[in-house]
C-alpha cells in the first residue's frame, strides 16, 4: 500500500531521524553559518551520511549503493528537512546521481557512481540560467570543434556548485532558448579552464553558485546521454529533485507547525495559555489539514516514483505546489504565533521561514507547477 | 482462480441480469432512490433495481447478513463497488438509515431493534430523517430542550425540531430528546419516533436555492413506546455524536463526489468562453484557478485514500472525520464559485428561457452548496473539535 510505509521503510525513517535529530540538529545549521564555514556543510557530517548509505541510497547495490529507490530517499530527506541539515544529499546522491543513472553510458555509470555513493565525488546540477526555474530555457551553447565541445554561458543559482568536484551542465546544441530538442547534458570537472564559480550566500545559509562558462573545452568523452536528446531524462531527473524537495519541506513544516503548536500551550497572556483563543485554535486547526494534505501528496508522489507511475510529471507538480503554498503558509503563521520572539535569530522559526523560500524557488515555485499541471491536464 | 476473483466473475455476472439498464446513466435528482412508505417512482426501474440489490443485502453490502446486509468483507465490497462502479450503476438505495442511523444502531442498539430496523433500512422500506437541531439549539446540539417525560409505559414527548431535512417525506425520525433537566451532556436520550403517530407535524422551509427540502418539526404530545429507546437512558449523547462522524464522512465525500461531474466540464467551458492559447485556456487567471481547484480537489482525494488505507493498516489518522467535513466542504463550496466565474451569467438563471437544464442546476447546487459547512456540524465547529481533540489545545 502506497500510504503505509513498510517495515523496512521505518526502519529507515527511524534511523534517519534518530541520526538527524542527534546527530545534525539545527545548531549544526547555525555553527555552519556563525563560522563562515567555506564548504557550507560539515564533511564529518557527510562522512557519517556515507557510512549510513544515504549517498547511494539511488544507486543499485552492484555499482556500491544500498538501493533503497525513491521512497528511501524521501524518507531521508523529509527527516533531514526537520532539522534543516546541510549535505550535499540533495545536489550529488539525488540530482547528480540520478542524472548518471537515467542518461549515462555503462562506463560512466561504473566509473562515476561507486565513487558517488563513497562520497568521494560531489556533484552539481547546472540548469537555470535566470532568476526562475524553466529548463527549457537555456540559451548556453555547446559547439564542436573537433573532438570536443566548447562550452560558453552562464549558469545561476547551481546548489552547491561551489563545493562540486563535477558540474552536470546542461547545454544547447542545436535549437534555441525554449525547444526542447537541441539540449545536452555535459559532465564538467569543476577546476576545468575556462570555469568560473562565484559562491552566492543565500538567506537560508545553504550552498549555491553562479558559474559563467569561457570557452570551456571538454571532450567529446564528457558527454552525459543522447547528443541534442537529453531533455527527456533531465525531465525526470527534475522530477525526482522535485518530490524529494517536497519530501524536506514537509519534515521542515512539520517541525515548525509542532513546535508552534508548543508554544500555543505554553505562552500565557491575558491570564490565559494563548492556545485557548479561538482565532488561533482555528489557524492551528487550518495548518493541521495542511500538514496532513501535504503528507498525502508527498506519499504519492514517492510512490509514483518508486512504482514507476506514468503520471510522475502531474504528481510532481502537485507536491512541489502544494509544499511550496504551504510551507509559506506555515512558516509565516509560526512566526506569527511567536509573537516578538518569532521576530528573533535565537529561535529557529526564522531558519525555517528562510529556507522555505529558497526550496519554493528551486525546480519550481507554485506558479510554475500550477501552470504545468494545468498543461498536463490539456488546458 | 482465487475466492475473490470467483466472487468478481459471479457479482458480473449477477449485476449483468439484474440492473436494468436506465439504471446505468446519469441519475436525475428527482430519481434519487430513497425509499419509504411514501415512495414514488418516477422511473420503476429504480424500485426493481433497489430491491434487486436489497434481495442480497447489497444495499448495505458490509452490514451483517444476520440482520439482511450483505455479509461482505472489505476486500468483496471493494470488488463489488468497483463492479457497479464499471456499468455506471446507480446507488440502489440512498437514505439517512444507510448512512447515519444504521451504523449507529448496529452499535448501541438491542437485538430486536437492530432485528427490525436494520431490515427495513436495508430494503428502503422505512425512510429515516434525523431530528437533533432545534431553534435553541444548534452548534450548541447539548442544549436541547425537547422533552421526554416517563409516564410508565411510555414517553410524553413534546418540543421542536428545525432543520429536518426531508421529514416531510420521512416515514421515522431518530430524536435527541431531554430526559433529564439537571445536567446537560447526561441528561439526553436516543429515541425513535413513527411519525405517523399522533402529535407529528412537519412543515417545510423554503431554503436560498428555491427547493424545501427540510422542515420544522414540531412534537406535541407523541406517546413514544418506551421500547423505542436507544441504548441507555440519559446515555444517548454517545450515540449522538458517533452518529454525527457517519454524517460528517458522508458529507464530507462531496468534496469528491456529487459536484465533481459538473467539475469534469469545467475546462472545457472555460476554453470556451475565454478562447484558448494553444491548448491553454486564453485568460490566465481562470487557467490557473481552475488548476489550483484542481490540485486542490486530488490532494484532499488522496488524503481519503491515505485516510483509509492507514485505517485498514491499523494507524488512524485520528478526528480524521472533522477534517474530512471541514476540507471537504470547503473545496466543495469553492468549487461552485469557480464555476460560477467560468460560466458567468449564464450559472446566475433562476428558471425559464435563456438557460439549459445542465446551467440551471448549477445555479441551483452552488446555492445549495453553501449548506455543506452548516449541516452536520458548522465548519467552524469542526475546526473547534480539531484545535481540542487532535491537537490538545487547552479551553479557556
Ligand atoms: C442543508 C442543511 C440540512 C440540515 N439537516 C438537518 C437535519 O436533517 N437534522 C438536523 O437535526 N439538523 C439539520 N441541519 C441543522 C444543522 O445541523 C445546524 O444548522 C448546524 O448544526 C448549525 O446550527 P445553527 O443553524 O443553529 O447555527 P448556530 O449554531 O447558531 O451558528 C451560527 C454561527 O455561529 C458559529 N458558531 C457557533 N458556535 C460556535 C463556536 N463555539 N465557535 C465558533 N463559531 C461558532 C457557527 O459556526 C455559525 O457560523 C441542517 C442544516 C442545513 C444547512
Amino acid at each position: 500500500m502506497a500510504f503505509v510505509l513498510s517495515e523496512e521503510q521505518t526502519m529507515l525513517r527511524d534511523m534517519a531521524k534518530q541520526f538527524f535529530s542527534e546527530q545534525v540538529p539545527v545548531t549544526n545549521l547555525r555553527k555552519l553559518r556563525d563560522d563562515e564555514s567555506d564548504d557550507g556543510f560539515d564533511r564529518d557530517v557527510w562522512k557519517q551520511i556515507v557510512e549510513l548509505g544515504f549517498a547511494g541510497i539511488l544507486i543499485p547495490e552492484d555499482l556500491g549503493g544500498t538501493g533503497f529507490g525513491p521512497m528511501g530517499i524521501g524518507i531521508v530527506m523529509q527527516e533531514a528537512g526537520r532539522t534543516l541539515a546541510a549535505s550535499p544529499l540533495y545536489s550529488t546522491a539525488i540530482l547528480g546521481a540520478g542524472m548518471i543513472m537515467a542518461a549515462g553510458s555503462e562506463s560512466q555509470k561504473k566509473d562515476l557512481l561507486p565513487q558517488v555513493a563513497a562520497g568521494e565525488l560531489l556533484l552539481a546540477l547546472a540548469i537555470d540560467e535566470a532568476n526562475h526555474h524553466n529548463p527549457l530555457n537555456i540559451a548556453m551553447t555547446a559547439t564542436k570543434d573537433g573532438g570536443d565541445f566548447v562550452l560558453n554561458g552562464e549558469k545561476r543559482f547551481v546548489i552547491d556548485g561551489h563545493t562540486a568536484d563535477k558540474l552536470i551542465v546542461a547545454a544547447r546544441t542545436s535549437g534555441t532558448s525554449g525547444d526542447a530538442q537541441g539540449i545536452s547534458t555535459f559532465l564538467v570537472d569543476a577546476d576545468t579552464a575556462g570555469v568560473s564559480i562565484t559562491r552566492t550566500l543565500m538567506v537560508d545559509t545553504r550552498n549555491a553558485a553562479n558559474i559563467a562558462f569561457d570557452n570551456v573545452k571538454i571532450p567529446a568523452v564528457a558527454l552525459l546521454g543522447g547528443l541534442d536528446a537529453a531533455y527527456p531524462e533531465l525531465e525526470n531527473v527534475l522530477d525526482m529533485g522535485r518530490v524529494c524537495l517536497s519530501a524536506e519541506m514537509l519534515g521542515g513544516i512539520e517541525t515548525v507547525f509542532d513546535t508552534t503548536l508548543t508554544y500555543l500551550k505554553e505562552r500565557k497572556q491575558f491570564d490565559a495559555i494563548i492556545g485557548t483563543f479561538q482565532a488561533l485554535q482555528h489557524r492551528a486547526a487550518e495548518m493541521f489539514c495542511e500538514v496532513e494534505i501535504c503528507q498525502s501528496v508527498v506519499l504519492d508522489a514517492l510512490s509514483a516514483l518508486e512504482e514507476r507511475r506514468n503520471d510522475i510529471p502531474r504528481a510532481a507538480s502537485l507536491a512541489k505546489a502544494r509544499l511550496s503554498e504551504a510551507s509559506r503558509l506555515i512558516t509565516n503563521e509560526g512566526v506569527q504565533m511567536h509573537g516578538g520572539i518569532g521576530m528573533t535569530d535565537a529561535v529557529d522559526v526564522g531558519l525555517f521561514l528562510k529556507r522555505a523560500r529558497v526550496q519554493a524557488q528551486m525546480l519550481g515555485d507554485a506558479n510554475f507547477h500550477r501552470s504545468r499541471y494545468a498543461d498536463l491536464g490539456g488546458y | 482462480m482465487s475466492d475473490l476473483e470467483t466472487f468478481r466473475a459471479e457479482t458480473r455476472a449477477w449485476l449483468d441480469k439484474n440492473c436494468p439498464d436506465s439504471i446505468r446513466t446519469p441519475m436525475p435528482e428527482r430519481e434519487m432512490p430513497w425509499g419509504g412508505r411514501n415512495a414514488k417512482y418516477p422511473n420503476p426501474d429504480t424500485k426493481i433495481w433497489m430491491d434487486n440489490m436489497a434481495s442480497r443485502g447489497w444495499t448495505a453490502p458490509t452490514w451483517p447478513a444476520e440482520y439482511g446486509g450483505g455479509g461482505l468483507s472489505k476486500e468483496e465490497n471493494k470488488v463489488l463497488q468497483e463492479e457497479l462502479a464499471r456499468i455506471k450503476a446507480r446507488p440502489a438505495l440512498t437514505s439517512f438509515g444507510l448512512w447515519m442511523l444504521g451504523p449507529a444502531l448496529l452499535e448501541f442498539a438491542s437485538e430486536e431493534q437492530k432485528k427490525k430496523y436494520i431490515g427495513e433500512i436495508v430494503r428502503g422500506e422505512i425512510r429515516w430523517c434525523q431530528g437533533y437541531s432545534e431553534p435553541g439549539a444548534g452548534s450548541d446540539l447539548a442544549g436541547l430542550q425537547t422533552k421526554a417525560e416517563d409516564k410508565g409505559d411510555h414517553y410524553l414527548v413534546n418540543g421542536q425540531k428545525v432543520w429536518t431535512s426531508y421529514a416531510d417525506q420521512c416515514d421515522w425520525i431518530f430524536c435527541l430528546v431531554r430526559t433529564d433537566n439537571s445536567v446537560k451532556h447526561d441528561g439526553i436520550s436516543f429515541l425513535l419516533i413513527d411519525m405517523d403517530d399522533p402529535g407529528v407535524e412537519a412543515r417545510p422551509i423554503k431554503l436560498i436555492s428555491g427547493s424545501s427540502p427540510f422542515c420544522e418539526t414540531f412534537l406535541t404530545d407523541v406517546k413514544v413506546p418506551k421500547e423505542n429507546l436507544v441504548g441507555e437512558l440519559n446515555k444517548g449523547w454517545t450515540i449522538a455524536k458517533r452518529l454525527l462522524e457517519h454524517e460528517r464522512s458522508m458529507i464530507s465525500g462531496m468534496g469528491m463526489g456529487a459536484g465533481a461531474a459538473s467539475m469534469g466540464g469545467m475546462e472545457a467551458v472555460a476554453k470556451e468562453n475565454f478562447g484558448t492559447d494553444g491548448e491553454r485556456i486564453a485568460d490566465p487567471s481562470i487557467r490557473s484557478a481552475i488548476a489550483d481547484h484542481k490540485m486542490d480537489q486530488q490532494a484532499f482525494g488522496l488524503t481519503m485514500k491515505r485516510a483509509s488505507e492507514q485505517a485498514k493498516a491499523g494507524q488512524g489518522m485520528g478526528a480524521a472525520a472533522s477534517m474530512f467535513k471541514y476540507y471537504g466542504t470547503e473545496v466543495n463550496k469553492r468549487r461552485f464559485e469557480l464555476l460560477l466565474d467560468v460560466m458567468g451569467t449564464q450559472a446566475l438563471g433562476w428558471e425559464g428561457e435563456g438557460f439549459d437544464s445542465k446551467e440551471l442546476a448549477v445555479t441551483r447546487s452552488w446555492l445549495r452548496s453553501k449548506g455543506n459547512s452548516i449541516e452536520g456540524g458548522t465548519s467552524e465547529v469542526q475546526l473547534n473539535v480539531i484545535a481540542k481533540r487532535v491537537l490538545g489545545l487547552p479551553t479557556a
